[in-house]
């Protein structure tokens, strides 16, 4: 990645204004082998942090490199553009990545948020990062076939970037302050763009109150994907009452208003919903309406199963998911009657203290 | 590797990507031999049923004169306000800090 004039500038300036403090290795010692050594990294080998490699990557802002980008949790330690562009290298970022990972740290860190818990919690949760507007494009990022997974060196870095900064920066590692019980795959990256290349969708950027063609990050608390399969359902109704059956499994089929979810509607799903006429207002609302259940049929000890809710709300009719808790973007490749649920953290059952959080790419 | 093993034009070096932090370990307070005539704060961390499990705590330490105070979290995901960690340092001896679900 560094050209001849970072090899260059590392080599005459000897990077003095880099402020990191420098490690010094056996140049026959492999440093790949030394990050591991160093617990610097995820599980998977990282790129090593060299000078040249941390000058290019500080080339893909113009922010100054000692500014402070904010406290990582859970140490709370302050975190510098120049530390971002070091684990940014590590995670196999291009310079021009480096809005994108910027904008996620910014959001990661807003309060309501709450980085500090996703990391700590016993639950599967870590950010999921999706981008929106013309930097997705810009950066090569993917939001057709195998959106969701790997394979694209921008979707797959910038999620990797940011849980090592929460890990090396912050201090955040499994055993210690991740409490993770089983963790997820989801843990070392879950980044994707949403497909835009229906006029006819509103994007998720411009749901949550961005101007269209705005580039921006949104971070959600969530894990997965699970697979959602319906391959005979031909009407939106239909549709939405065979995504409500798999909806309402999320955790716990008698696990209510705990979590919010964001939907990945494939492209051949959509199409039936374009086809009736439905936008996301419509799709949203549709959704969390048909996961909407007796409370007799979930009270704590009903079928036998002590999960549930208090007898106390026997009576009511139970929705799911909290008001405005469902989120649905477009991703995926152009055929396959395949759709992705990606479940929210629990903590959401306060959904006023836990929010997704949108910041735009500057 | 320490470089006093070898002159620096035998190195090659990394920059840190941590926030060069050290842990410092302190010692833990030692706890008072008896709660006469100490308040003591009940700390709800906001999980649920944690109201619960301190109502119980109230109840028995009520019977056993001991004074106690509530003091409470919006919610368990995120660290207790510095106010209310304020307020816990001024008015009571010792906290108690509990959850049951």
């Amino acid at each position: 990645m560094p050209g001849v004039a970072e090899k260059l500038e590392a080599k005459h300036s000897g990077a003095l204004w880099l402020a990191a403090r420098k490690i010094g290795y056996a140049a026959e010692s492999d440093p790949v082998e030394i990050c591991f050594q160093r617990g610097w990294t995820d599980g998977l080998p990282v790129t090593p942090p060299t000078d040249e490699r941390v000058i290019a990557m500080l080339k893909g802002t113009p922010r100054k490199p000692d500014e402070i980008v904010g406290k990582i949790p859970p140490n709370l330690a302050e975190c510098t553009i120049e530390k971002v562009a070091i684990n940014a290298v590590m995670a196999g970022c291009r310079p021009e990545y480096m809005p994108v990972l910027l904008a996620a740290i910014e959001a990661a860190l807003e309060p309501v948020f709450t980085l500090h818990g996703v990391l700590a919690t016993t639950y599967f949760s870590s950010p999921v990062i999706i981008v929106n507007g013309p930097i997705a494009k810009r950066i090569g990022m993917n939001s057709g076939i195998n959106a969701l997974g790997q394979g694209n060196r921008a979707n797959a870095s910038i999620g990797r970037a940011l849980n090592l900064i929460v890990r090396n920066v912050g201090g955040g590692r499994p055993g210690e302050a991740d409490r993770s019980t089983l963790g997820a795959p989801s843990k070392f990256t879950l980044c994707f763009a949403e497909d835009e290349s229906d006029s006819s969708w509103q994007p998720l950027s411009v749901a949550r109150g961005f101007a269209p063609g705005t580039s921006t990050v949104t971070l959600f608390q969530g894990h997965g994907p699970e697979a959602f399969v319906d391959q005979k359902s031909r009407t939106a109704e239909a549709l939405t009452k065979s995504f409500a059956m798999s909806l309402v499994k999320i955790g716990h089929p008698k696990l209510v208003q705990s979590a919010r979810v964001v939907v990945v509607l494939s492209p051949e799903h959509y199409a039936i919903y374009k086809e009736a006429g439905w936008d996301r207002a419509q799709i949203e609302r549709a959704l969390h309406e048909a996961t909407i259940r007796p409370g007799a049929e979930l009270v704590a000890g009903v079928d036998g199963v002590g999960e549930g809710i208090p007898a106390s709300r026997a009576g009511e009719q139970v929705p799911k998911f909290h008001e405005g808790c469902l989120m649905v973007v477009r991703a995926g490749g152009a055929a396959g009657l395949f759709s992705a649920i990606l479940p929210g953290w629990l903590a959401g059952r306060n959904p006023v203290e836990l929010q997704p959080v949108t910041k735009e790419v500057r | 590797m320490n470089a006093n093993m070898s002159t620096n034009e035998q190195l090659t070096w990394l920059r840190d990507p941590t926030a060069e932090t050290e842990a410092v370990m302190r010692a833990r307070r030692v706890p008072p031999k008896s709660l006469d005539g100490l308040t003591v704060g009940l700390f709800d961390i906001g999980k649920t049923r944690s109201d619960e499990f301190l109502n119980r705590v109230e109840q028995r330490m009520a019977e056993r004169g001991i004074k106690t105070k509530r003091y409470a979290k919006p919610t368990n995901a995120k660290v207790a306000p510095q106010e209310v960690v304020a307020k816990v340092v001024e008015e009571v001896d010792v906290v108690l800090i509990g959850l049951s679900d």
